[in-house]
């Protein structure tokens, strides 16, 4: 590790503001000039249960959440409590969570705030032994009371940030500044008064612990964004003026973004009655000539794979998104997986088409975005941007550079009037939509209205006109002309200048760990930290599962002695796809799996890797598994 | 100049007839001899000189199905989807180019079997376009089977011991869920479906239209044989279309008629006052006013990018 760094965790009960309070947090501490990394845990519940938010603040670039953390704002759960009856917990011991929940991951030397208003540290066993085993420094306040006493209980998070604040040396001059652009009148009069009371209040104690926040200096002007930003924010960009959808966590984030905006950027934005509907909504619009989008999260997602069918059949341009949770069914709609892979790759019928992006962090999430929409419009086929519950619901800053673009409205492979009025056409009249001879297999659409390119869009088989077909002549020349789409894809993303994989660590490093999705920048605060240990590693943060990156993951493991394949299932399912695009290398890949609902952390990808490297097949902990190589 | 310059020529094109919306060479129906679906395809090219519009400004979406070929036979932009999802496609078209004149089409088991949801939620949204569902009691395409029209005690391979389920209602349905304009038709009258076809595509609001269908093939006993009644005609039947409670009724009596051998057929309610939903949109600001698919073929248009929303992440 280099530099200093701070990481902060906000815990309570869903409902409480634990988000905007730990927002609100992160944004000062970027504002302050820092880079800065969040962690959000939550319930499937919209009141009460154990939530928390954990804030990396460093003065170097973050890529993770980081292992443990320093310092625990615990504020208790205010649900979890009937007001009405004395105090009395409605749900057992559950309000005391936001305090006994936490302890285990709390660093040595760590620092505890908590609201003794709420919470009652005696009623944890060994409590007072824990802290003076690993030297934690505890402040109970009565943030409730302070609250009440200066406002209202629900500001206890304005009394507890400030508490932060004020225990890490941190001026209140940021929040204010927050607190006004967001807040007026009584409101924010009273919510800056128990900031500053809060802060005078614990400001006058001592206190002997050596926690402190960070200082730092960004070079650019810095945003915080999180995944589902990137991803509407690619497609904002790239043209996309309507979208179609069914509220599903983690899904909802794109979704809501984009039905926010598309008002305002006067494009149209709809909720339906499902996600059959949302992606056949977005079919027709983009049929009809405006770039369109859907998506939704696994569940979701399979209600889609007959349309999706159809627009693999119909050639109709179509982006959607899989924002993966853990499952199967239902799973748990809060917590993230990487479990959808085969899902997304393979659903619906028949030999398809699709291409399927998978970033690894938010910026990835932005570039691929856009990327996935070129295509899709370049080569009428479906894209898939899969992210998951971590990396749609992940703050993080970036430079606001990053989405300094030019739009791109281009429709792609669309014709013009005049162009229509040069083109073949059946004797029928019709346009000879579904040509067999392009050599990429793109056969250029025309759009309802314009003069002279009426088709028809079959999901039967048809021919060159859209017609139902079932000729054997027809047939090969339709499915080899669909199928050489995918060649041309792959050509094209190889012929970029930049590839949407990410290498990482030294080139001629010994070892390798390939990752894909979200987990990639924890793998790459892994590497880092193995080469500082004398390791020789790398990484490749692989982002195209369809069309699949041979020639780079080729060079990649031909490369190294051994590679360790990290994600986020139980089934292997990236190492699969692997093994099976590339038809060898089973013997050199080992598997580092998590699907207990929480993402890796750094330290559980170097133990991974030492295991590997010293030929055990013990994992690092029990909520983690390690599946050896072929042949091992 | 517009983007889609066969949007509005229609009108002005005095030529047009009902070959205009016949397909050249091919390809040619294959739908049974004497079957009801021939009746549509009739009605629905005969009212679009009517209604003044050409192939190329038309978009037709349909399900799967014998119905699902309609798509094929009547020459305009035409999406031959997938079973029951014809309308969620055409309103999104719809949305995307209000100019478009769009209409969809399906059979009993595809609008209001498998694409049941889709039906209540297209006709609460009033959505401008009209749909016109074939009705003729019976799965044809995969040869037979009960449909969510077939009378109760209908006896077929897949209900042998005769159906135990009453048949679904469908104009009652298409009421309650809010369509705009209700109609039913049979293919025996092609003077009368071709007026309600036309009507209904000038109607601005969602059209139903429960198009009686025979089916020579699979179902020789259903009722569209039996001499019907046009309700506009008879002067055993006087209410007022406009009026919700009475087309209410009428409709009850329509459906309990069709099962006891007498066929009753018009416009069973027309609502002429409520917004479509491409209005309501455009009034609150959720829609642009001009045509969103015009705007990707304007060079002078200016793109607003996420650059511009950055403020709140700052």
């Amino acid at each position: 590790m280099t530099g200093s760094e701070l990481i902060w965790r906000i815990a309570g009960g869903s409902g409480d503001g634990i988000d905007s309070t730990s927002q609100n947090f992160t944004k000062a501490l970027m504002r302050a000039g820092l880079h800065v990394f969040t962690h959000r845990h939550y319930p499937s519940r919209i009141r009460g249960g154990h939530t928390y938010v954990e804030v990396r603040a460093a003065d170097h670039p973050v890529k993770s959440r980081g292992d443990g953390y320093d310092f625990l704002l615990a504020l208790g759960d205010s649900f979890a409590r009937n007001p009405q009856a004395s105090g009395e917990a409605y749900y057992g011991n559950e309000e005391a969570k936001p305090l006994a929940e936490n302890l285990d991951e709390l660093r040595e030397g760590g620092v505890i705030v908590y609201d003794e208003g709420l919470l009652d540290a005696s009623e944890i066993e060994d409590f007072d032994e824990r802290v003076e085993e690993n030297d934690w420094h505890v402040y109970p306040l009565d943030l409730r009371g302070l609250a009440r006493e200066h406002g209202r209980e629900i500001m206890r998070n304005t009394a507890g940030v400030a508490a932060t604040a004020a225990l890490i040396g941190m001026e209140t001059d940021p929040f204010e500044e927050l607190m006004n652009d967001r807040m007026s009148g009584d409101i924010l009069e009273t919510n800056i008064t128990v900031l500053e009371e809060a802060y005078e209040e614990v400001e006058s104690k001592d206190f002997s612990h050596d926690i402190e926040v960070p200082t730092g200096e960004h070079d650019e002007e810095q945003v915080l964004v999180n995944g589902s930003h990137g991803v509407a924010y690619g497609a904002l960009d790239e043209g996309c003026r309507f979208i179609a959808g069914y509220p599903m966590t983690p899904w909802t984030d794109v979704f809501t973004t984009m039905t926010q905006h598309l008002p305002e950027f006067g494009g149209i934005a709809e909720q339906v009655e499902d996600e059959i509907a949302a992606a056949a909504l977005a079919i027709g619009a983009s049929h009809a000539g405006v770039k369109a989008m859907s998506g939704s999260s696994g569940g979701g997602f399979a209600l889609m794979s007959e349309p999706l069918g159809l627009a693999e059949m119909t050639e109709t341009p179509l982006v959607l998104v899989e924002a993966m949770r853990a499952g199967p069914s239902t799973g748990m709609p809060t917590k993230p997986e990487q479990g959808d892979l085969e899902h997304i790759l393979y659903t619906s019928q028949g030999d398809s088409n699709r291409v399927v992006f998978a970033p690894g962090t938010v910026e990835e999430c932005y570039e691929q975005s856009r990327e996935a929409f070129r295509i899709a419009y370049e080569y009428q086929i479906p894209t898939i941007i899969a992210i998951d519950q971590k990396l749609s619901g992940e703050l993080v800053s970036m430079p606001a550079s990053v989405f300094d673009r030019e739009p791109n409205p281009d429709l792609g492979s669309v014709l013009t009037e005049e162009e229509i009025s040069e083109a073949a056409h059946h004797e029928s009249g019709k346009y000879n939509r579904f040509q067999h001879d392009p050599e990429n297999g793109v056969s250029p659409r025309t759009i309802p209205g314009q003069s002279g390119g009426r088709f028809l869009a079959s999901g039967n088989e048809h021919t060159p006109q859209g017609h139902i077909e079932e000729d054997p002549d027809n047939r090969v020349a339709q499915v080899d002309r669909r199928t050489r789409k995918l060649e041309a894809i792959r050509d094209d993303l190889d012929g970029k200048d930049t590839s949407q994989q990410t290498p990482y660590g030294p080139e001629d490093a010994e070892h390798g760990i390939l990752v894909w999705g979200s987990q990639q920048g924890t793998v790459e605060e892994a590497v880092d930290r193995l080469n500082d240990q004398g390791e020789s590693v790398k990484s490749l943060g692989v982002s195209d599962m369809m069309p699949y990156p041979k020639k780079e993951v080729t060079e990649f493991l031909e490369s190294v002695d051994e590679c360790l394949v990290v994600e986020m299932n139980i089934t292997a399912q990236f190492r699969g796809l692997t093994q099976k695009e590339l038809g060898r290398f089973g013997e050199k890949m080992s598997s580092l799996l998590k699907y207990n609902g929480n993402p890796f952390e750094p330290a559980e990808v170097v133990e991974g890797f030492e295991i590997q490297i010293n030929g055990g097949d013990e994992p690092p902990n029990a909520q983690v598994r390690i599946e050896p190589a072929a042949g091992d | 100049m517009s983007a889609f310059s066969a949007i509005g020529s229609g009108e002005q094109d005095e030529e047009i007839d009902r070959d205009a919306f016949t397909p050249g060479i091919e390809p040619q129906p294959t739908w049974c001899p004497g079957c009801g679906d021939f009746g549509v395809l009739k009605a629905l090219k005969g009212a679009m000189p009517e209604v003044g519009r050409s192939p190329d400004e038309t978009l037709l979406a349909t399900g799967i199905g014998c119905s699902g070929k309609l798509s094929s036979y009547f020459d305009s932009y035409g999406m031959h989807t997938i079973h029951g999802r014809s309308l969620p496609i055409a309103r999104a078209a719809k949305l995307a180019n209000p100019d478009l004149e769009v209409i969809a089409a399906g059979g009993d088991g595809d609008g209001y079997g498998i694409g049941g949801n889709h039906f209540m939620h297209t006709a609460r949204e009033n959505h401008d376009m009209t749909y016109i569902v074939f009705n003729n009691e019976i799965f044809g395409l995969t040869k037979g089977q009960t449909s969510p029209t077939s009378p109760k005690g209908h006896k077929s391979k897949t209900q042998p011991h005769g159906s135990a389920k009453d048949p679904v209602r469908p104009l009652s349905l298409s009421l309650t869920s809010g369509a705009s304009y209700v109609a039913r038709t049979a293919a025996v009258n092609p003077r009368q479906a071709t007026e309600i076809i036309t009507e209904a595509i000038e109607h601005d609001g969602f059209a139903h239209i429960d198009f009686l269908t025979q089916c020579p093939t699979w179902n020789k006993d259903a009722k569209q044989y039996v001499p019907y009644t046009d309700v506009q005609q008879s002067d055993d039947y006087d209410f007022d279309v406009t009026d919700r409670r009475e087309a209410a009724e009428m409709m009850h009596e329509t459906e309990d008629k069709l099962h006891e051998g007498e066929v009753l057929t018009g416009r069973f309610y027309v609502d002429e006052n409520r917004h479509s939903y491409g209005q309501e949109k455009r009034s609150t600001g959720e829609m642009p006013e001009e045509p969103l698919a015009e705007r990707y073929f304007d060079d002078d248009y200016e793109w607003e990018r996420s650059y511009d929303l950055l403020d709140a992440h700052k």
